[in-house]
């Protein structure tokens, strides 16, 4: 039996089809819904619930009342614990994270919830990453890798879940962008955090090619083999993100995942340094390294997260001192594009551009083109 | 296209065949083994008894206790429960060449001047044999035109990993090894050529591809360096687009000490064609069980020829076989070889199969054979492009493709959630066997990889687009009826697959499954 | 003869009209047309200097005929060569198996449309595990010397330590396998044997086993023909060093030895071709592998594994792959190792065979051969100048001392082809140690008269 909590951001999306970008702020929201926006995400999280209605047996449901769950909940035919209260029709985003840090109090296995990358955000607050949490898509931006594809695999995957069959959990990325660039026609999407979500290892039957690896093989595999090749008298510059961290895991080292970490002769010099740490140790040390994954979908190697890697100090560091390393899933999610960069200063920018051998596994690596954007 | 026939009511046997265990009875038994004579008997008594205790077997092994009928008539039934090439329309395995498997060499195989002569006798009493192998070596020499070629190998992968062993020789003897630990290998190659060199100890470098779906040139330079042992290539790669840059790529990998080898699985289009040779490459390999005729027994038994240059002949597996003027002999006399890959001198069966088929072939019959399977591979896309919701590989390139294509059913899963694995199921119900999505990892989403060689029809070709048209066309309507197929073979979708992956569960032997799900 | 005079019977669409209804399909004018792709100067210009081809297939068999009647075989004569290949009788029920088109020429596949493949080699993967006394066993390797190579990296992942050792007195063709395979992480080092029994040297196993052995290697019965009767003490001693055990064995011969499962053992190898496949020139050879059941052995085989699923018929046997993501996240070497075609009918053929012989028959034909080979044994060494190098008992494989005869076994074996025999394999190349000796090999297809037929050539010969 899993027990889970539901709760959608009902508002959530509804930027989108009035050419909004985003519901992010009382005033877009209030724009919207003047602009004639209809509350799209409960729809969406009825796909999913109704596919998940089918492990009704192995499931114990808690949600929030009205439009952020008991509504859909009993659409879907499924019983529910409601809790909590809220004004129908003015959810704000405090609803979300107030459900979602009562909840997440109650000790539940696995936290439900419907909305875009500002929602994953709410939740990244509320919950960190204790408990296991999955996203049914239906916000307008989309960049996180907490969510399912559509609200229809959401549902297959909590069904597996529920039934046990999927046990494993990983950490996924919670991007989002600057919205108020993003009004403006730019687009940046930054790492704010990490979710913890079920793993679902793909199982597909290829008898001819021998197996297969999952995501998280192909992260403990490369990360063995960055961690074996770093040698004494290297300072290693350690980017941000979950890859990295499973680098640093395997040398035996606190990480900070969202911060740079500095490791010289296999120990840590400087912790979650700024940009200005990075240049004093660019100076201290003779010989620099970087390591850096690929942040989200897109194939950013800088300039989406990682800002405190300035452009300055990879100028001092050079193109031929950086390594990047990333699960070959992400790699090959990237085929028919290339890796990209943006470190805010073109003269840099250039200077990255070229190929990189990527390192995948163990003792193994794809050759890809850097460009700029 | 005129009148298509297709197998609209087809039904694969199915017998609910139990296992062989539950036919089991105490007692009975398929065959009886030669008794002793009485003389022997009473000489040498009960010998087994006189074994050491730690040796004797305490407890009979629990195998099934069958009579002969009902042995043979179980493996019938399992037999008719699968489908060989020679009685299916088999365009489905693309990168495998699955072609016509004549009868005539299974007839020669039984003859006893094969079966019963044994590896080990002496030379002067296998002439006929070593003869065979000494000319087909010349049949895959001239096809590629490289010196020397060993068959030891057992099966494509294994010619490769014997490429590999041979690479890491040559830079062994160079005193480069150490140096040298790295090789380039492209991402629609067979996986065997990064796998293999890994297996070896090598370091693996994956090139992708450009906008026409040619691996990166730019790339491949940008890789190559002093590290750099070798290249492993497959060209065409599996999605039938000639690498015209094979040569240049060569260069690049020679300038730098590097070696080249050319996985030459798809060899079918090029026989007399192109080889080897021009494009300059130190090494290649066939799969002697596909390209030249022999039947692939699910699996195998398979046969790699494995080819170099003369200057690296000296690295070859031993033994070689040769030709003094008067008679063939093993040469075992390679202080550098790499030593073996396989017990004797490989699979014997298949070389002689492929022999007898290269004769009756002859130079202009291969060159034939490749000629057709390109011509019935472009009349294959020709009708695969008329159907909607199949696509192809970098289509639109204006690259003419060579003796395959990979097709994608990309459309079908985005509209209808129907993919790669659920038009596999449902094409069974329409006598089609199984088909070759696509190596791992699926690059092509929703991958099919087509190969009509030369031993199918056009109007097999039709039949088989047809039944593509025709699933798409279910897909697009009705697409529980692909998620809940296969409804006409041998066995049904499979339920609880997770069982497979659970330690508690899983079984690959009976004896595995009765305790675990407590049969009887 | 002129290609366009006729049209091949495997090629069909090489007949004009059709060849040109295609291509005014495909908008094209010749096949040349398609060769555009290749660059003009990588096509080749030449002709393959092959001969004229034989169209008539009749011809063509002739043809072969006469090359295989150049060859000697052990149908016309008597043949004693073992060691690796073995003249056992195969049944007619196997041959016809094994020529049915459904499976021997079928693909890869997946059980939806090759179920019967599937059930056939689940039952040969059993019946293996039977004889063997475990509840693994993979789908075929290409031969036992690849299922030790296989199974000594399988073991190396397990353990993490480097090095194998082997038995000295194992077959030295299949070590060359074994070497080349285990380069360059792993190390090979041998471990002495007593010439006189043929079975290990446990001293120097114990003076050489190491918190770097991953497993230790020997064979059962051995291949200078002994049987090792320490079998248990090896896999003792390896399992207190932390290191794993595995034996090689004749398959055949596990109606009445022991089996290594009970002993001790964690992996049994060995080869297909005595279960029913024909010698054909070293053709018959499939390696198995055979372990326990368990996570940690599972998780290190590279080669398929099928097992048993649930479908949407009640009661329906489905199959399908277990353990589809065997990874160890700890191993760096994980994933080292490549799979392909290898010889799954040789594990259809050894499924059917073992069905035919059931307990019954796999313990009436191991007595019958130790019967048989203590017999001529016993015979041999009357002639004078013969006499046995390795004592105790053999099963199928014992080696014959020709030193003192002053013959070589080379002159031997050319004197015995005058009488209709094959005689044993000269093994003065492999073990110069026993000087000129040779590996004999008695089964159940030689008669009493077969054997009285050596016996008295040899006398004429070395005498």
């Amino acid at each position: 039996m899993k027990r889970l909590e539901f709760i959608v951001n009902p508002v959530a999306g509804i930027g989108g089809k009035v050419g909004l970008k985003g519901s992010d702020g009382e005033e877009i929201l209030k724009k919207a819904l003047e602009l004639g926006a209809v509350r799209e995400s409960g729809k969406k999280a009825l796909v999913a619930m109704n596919i998940l209605k089918e492990a009704e047996a192995d499931i114990e449901v808690f949600t929030w009342p009205g439009e952020m769950g008991g509504d859909i909940c009993r659409k879907a035919g499924i019983d529910a614990h409601v809790r909590g209260s809220i004004t129908p029709g003015a959810t704000t985003l405090e609803d979300t994270v107030r459900a979602a840090r009562e909840m997440s109090a109650l000790g539940l296995d696995l936290i439900l919830f419907t909305g875009g990358d500002g929602t994953a955000r709410n939740i990244m607050d509320a919950v960190g990453t204790d408990t296991t949490v999955l996203g049914i898509p239906a916000g307008c931006k989309i960049h996180s890798g907490v969510y399912a594809l559509n609200p229809k695999t959401a549902g297959k995957l909590l069904v597996q879940y529920a039934q046990g069959k999927v046990k494993e959990t990983k950490l996924a990325e919670v991007m989002d962008i600057d919205e108020t660039q993003f009004r403006n026609g730019v687009v940046q999407a930054k790492l704010y955090g990490y979710l913890k979500i079920p793993n679902e290892s793909k199982m597909i039957q290829n008898l001819k090619s021998g197996r297969g690896f999952s995501e998280t093989a192909s992260v403990e595999m490369l990360s063995h083999y960055v961690a074996d090749e770093m040698k004494d008298g290297i300072l290693y510059l350690i980017g941000t993100g979950s890859t990295t961290a499973s680098i640093m895991q395997k040398l035996g080292l606190p990480n900070t995942l969202l911060g740079v970490d500095a490791v010289y002769n296999r120990k840590v010099v400087a912790s979650d340094c700024t940009e200005k740490e990075l240049l004093e140790l660019t100076e201290n040390y003779p010989k620099v390294k970087i390591i850096v994954t690929v942040i989200g979908g897109q194939g950013y190697v800088f300039g989406r997260g990682n800002q405190q890697i300035s452009a300055e100090v990879i100028k001092r560091v050079g193109k031929e001192n950086i390594i990047i390393a990333a699960s070959r899933g992400k790699i090959l999610s990237l085929f028919g594009s290339t890796l990209h960069v943006d470190t805010g200063n073109e003269e840099v920018n250039q200077m990255l551009c070229g190929y990189y051998r990527v390192i995948v596994g163990y003792e193994d690596m794809m050759m890809l083109p850097m460009r700029d954007v | 296209m005129a009148k298509v026939n297709v197998r609209k009511n087809f039904q694969q046997a199915r017998w609910n065949e139990p296992m062989i265990y539950e036919l089991s009875t105490p007692g009975l038994r398929g065959i009886i083994p030669p008794a002793v004579e009485d003389e022997i008997e009473s000489r040498v008594g009960d010998v087994a008894a006189k074994l050491p205790e730690s040796l004797k077997r305490k407890t009979a092994p629990g195998l099934p206790e069958v009579a002969q009928k009902q042995v043979l008539q179980h493996y019938i039934h399992l037999s008719q429960e699968t489908m060989g090439a020679n009685l299916t329309n088999d365009i489905s395995e693309g990168t495998c060449t699955m072609k016509y498997n004549p009868r005539l060499c299974e007839t020669l195989i039984g003859n006893p001047g094969f079966a019963d002569i044994h590896p080990d006798q002496d030379e002067d009493t296998v002439q006929g044999m070593l003869k065979i192998y000494y000319d087909f070596e010349k049949v895959v020499k001239e096809v590629s035109g490289l010196d020397k070629f060993s068959l030891q190998p057992g099966g494509g992968n294994h010619a490769v990993y014997t490429a590999a062993s041979v690479i890491r020789a040559y830079h062994e003897a160079n005193g480069e090894l150490e140096q040298r630990n790295e090789i380039i290998t492209t991402i629609f190659s067979h996986p065997c050529d990064a796998a293999c060199p890994a297996t070896a100890g090598f370091k693996v470098i994956t090139i992708w591809p450009d906008q026409n779906g040619m691996p990166d040139y730019e790339a491949i330079k940008a890789a190559a360096n002093e590290h750099t042992a070798a290249i492993f290539m497959t060209n065409p790669e599996d999605i039938g687009i000639y690498n015209v840059h094979a040569d240049k790529i060569v260069e690049a990998i020679h300038a730098v000490g590097g070696l080249c080898f050319y996985d030459q699985a798809n060899a079918n289009a090029f026989l007399g064609v192109a080889r080897a040779k021009e494009a300059g490459f130190d090494m290649c390999h066939f799969n002697v069980h596909k390209t030249f005729g022999t039947p692939h027994g699910g699996e195998g038994p398979a046969c790699g020829a494995f080819g170099v240059r003369k200057e690296l002949a000296k690295f070859l597996p031993v033994p070689t076989v040769e030709y003094d003027g008067e008679k063939y002999y093993l040469d075992y006399d390679k202080p550098e070889s790499i030593g073996k890959v396989r017990q004797y001198i490989g699979q014997s069966a298949v070389v002689l199969k492929a022999y007898t088929w290269s004769m009756m072939m002859g130079a202009d019959g291969l060159r034939e054979c490749a000629e057709i399977s390109v011509l019935n591979n472009n009349y294959m896309l020709h009708l695969m492009e008329q159907i909607p919701g199949v696509s192809h590989a970098f289509q639109g390139n204006g690259i003419v493709r060579q003796e395959q294509i990979r097709y994608s059913f990309e459309e079908l899963k985005e509209k209808y959630d129907i993919g790669s694995d659920d038009m596999n199921c449902r094409m069974g119900d329409y006598g089609i066997p199984w088909f070759w999505s696509s190596h791992h990892p699926w690059v092509i989403p929703e991958p099919m990889t087509l190969e009509p060689c030369e031993s199918y029809t056009k109007e097999d070709i039709e039949e088989y687009a047809k039944v593509v048209e025709i699933v798409a066309g279910e897909a697009a309507e009705n697409p529980g009826l692909l998620k809940n197929a296969p409804y006409h073979t041998g066995m049904h979708r499979r339920i609880q697959e997770e069982d497979l992956d659970n330690p508690e569960k899983w079984a690959v032997t009976w004896k595995a499954y009765k305790r675990k799900h407590g049969v009887k | 003869m002129s290609r366009k005079q006729f049209v091949h019977p495997y090629i069909p669409n090489s007949e004009p009209a059709v060849k040109k209804q295609m291509l005014e399909a495909i908008g094209m004018e010749s096949v040349e047309e398609i060769y555009k792709g290749i660059p003009e100067h990588l096509r080749f210009k030449g002709t393959m200097e092959l001969p004229e081809p034989i169209v008539s297939e009749y011809r063509c068999q002739r043809h072969v005929e006469g090359l295989l009647a150049k060859n000697k075989n052990a149908k016309e004569n008597i043949c004693f060569l073992g060691g690796g290949t073995w003249n056992h009788y195969v049944p007619s029920v196997v041959d016809t198996i094994m020529e049915r088109d459904e499976f021997l020429t079928c693909y890869v596949g997946e059980a939806y449309t090759d179920h019967g493949k599937f059930q056939a080699l689940f039952e040969s993967s059993s019946m293996l595990a039977d004889l063997t006394g475990f509840e693994a066993c993979n789908t075929p390797t290409y031969d036992w010397a690849n299922a030790i190579a296989i199974a000594c990296r399988m073991a190396e992942r397990m353990t993490g330590r480097k090095e194998i050792l082997v038995a000295g007195n194992m077959d030295p063709d299949r070590l060359l396998v074994v070497r080349n395979y285990c380069k360059p992480e792993m190390t090979v080092t041998k471990v002495g044997y007593n010439k006189e029994t043929g079975c290990m040297d446990l001293e120097d196993l114990r003076r050489k086993l190491s918190a770097d052995t991953a497993s230790v290697y020997f064979e059962n019965p051995i291949y200078v023909g002994a049987l090792e009767v320490n079998a248990a003490e090896i896999c003792r001693l390896a399992h207190e060093a932390g290191a794993t055990a595995m034996v090689g064995v004749d398959p055949t011969s596990l109606g009445i030895l022991e089996a290594p499962a009970v002993y001790g053992a964690d992996y049994a190898v060995g080869d297909l071709q005595p279960l029913g496949l024909h010698m054909s020139y070293g053709a018959g050879l499939g390696g198995f592998i055979c372990t326990k059941d368990e996570k940690e052995f599972l998780g290190e085989y590279p080669s398929l594994l099928f097992g048993v699923c649930k479908t949407q018929q009640d009661g329906e046997y489905g199959f399908g792959e277990v353990y589809y993501e065997r990874t160890s996240y700890a191993s760096r070497e994980k994933g080292k190792d490549f799979i392909g075609t290898t010889t799954a009918l040789h594990g259809i053929a050894a499924a059917v065979y073992m069905a035919l012989m059931g307990p019954q028959g796999f313990q009436e034909l191991g007595e019958g051969i130790l019967k048989r080979v203590a017999y001529v044994k016993e015979e041999l060494v009357k002639i004078p100048g013969i006499s046995l190098p390795v004592t105790g008992c053999s099963y199928c494989d014992f080696m014959v001392d020709f030193n003192k005869t002053g013959k070589t076994v080379k002159e031997i074996n050319r004197a015995l082809l005058e009488y209709d025999i094959i005689g044993g394999k000269d093994m003065s190349r492999e073990f110069p140690e026993y000087g000129q000796s040779a590996l004999y090999s008695v089964t159940e297809v030689h008669t009493k008269e077969d054997l009285q037929a050596l016996f008295g050539a040899l006398k004429a010969i070395c005498v």
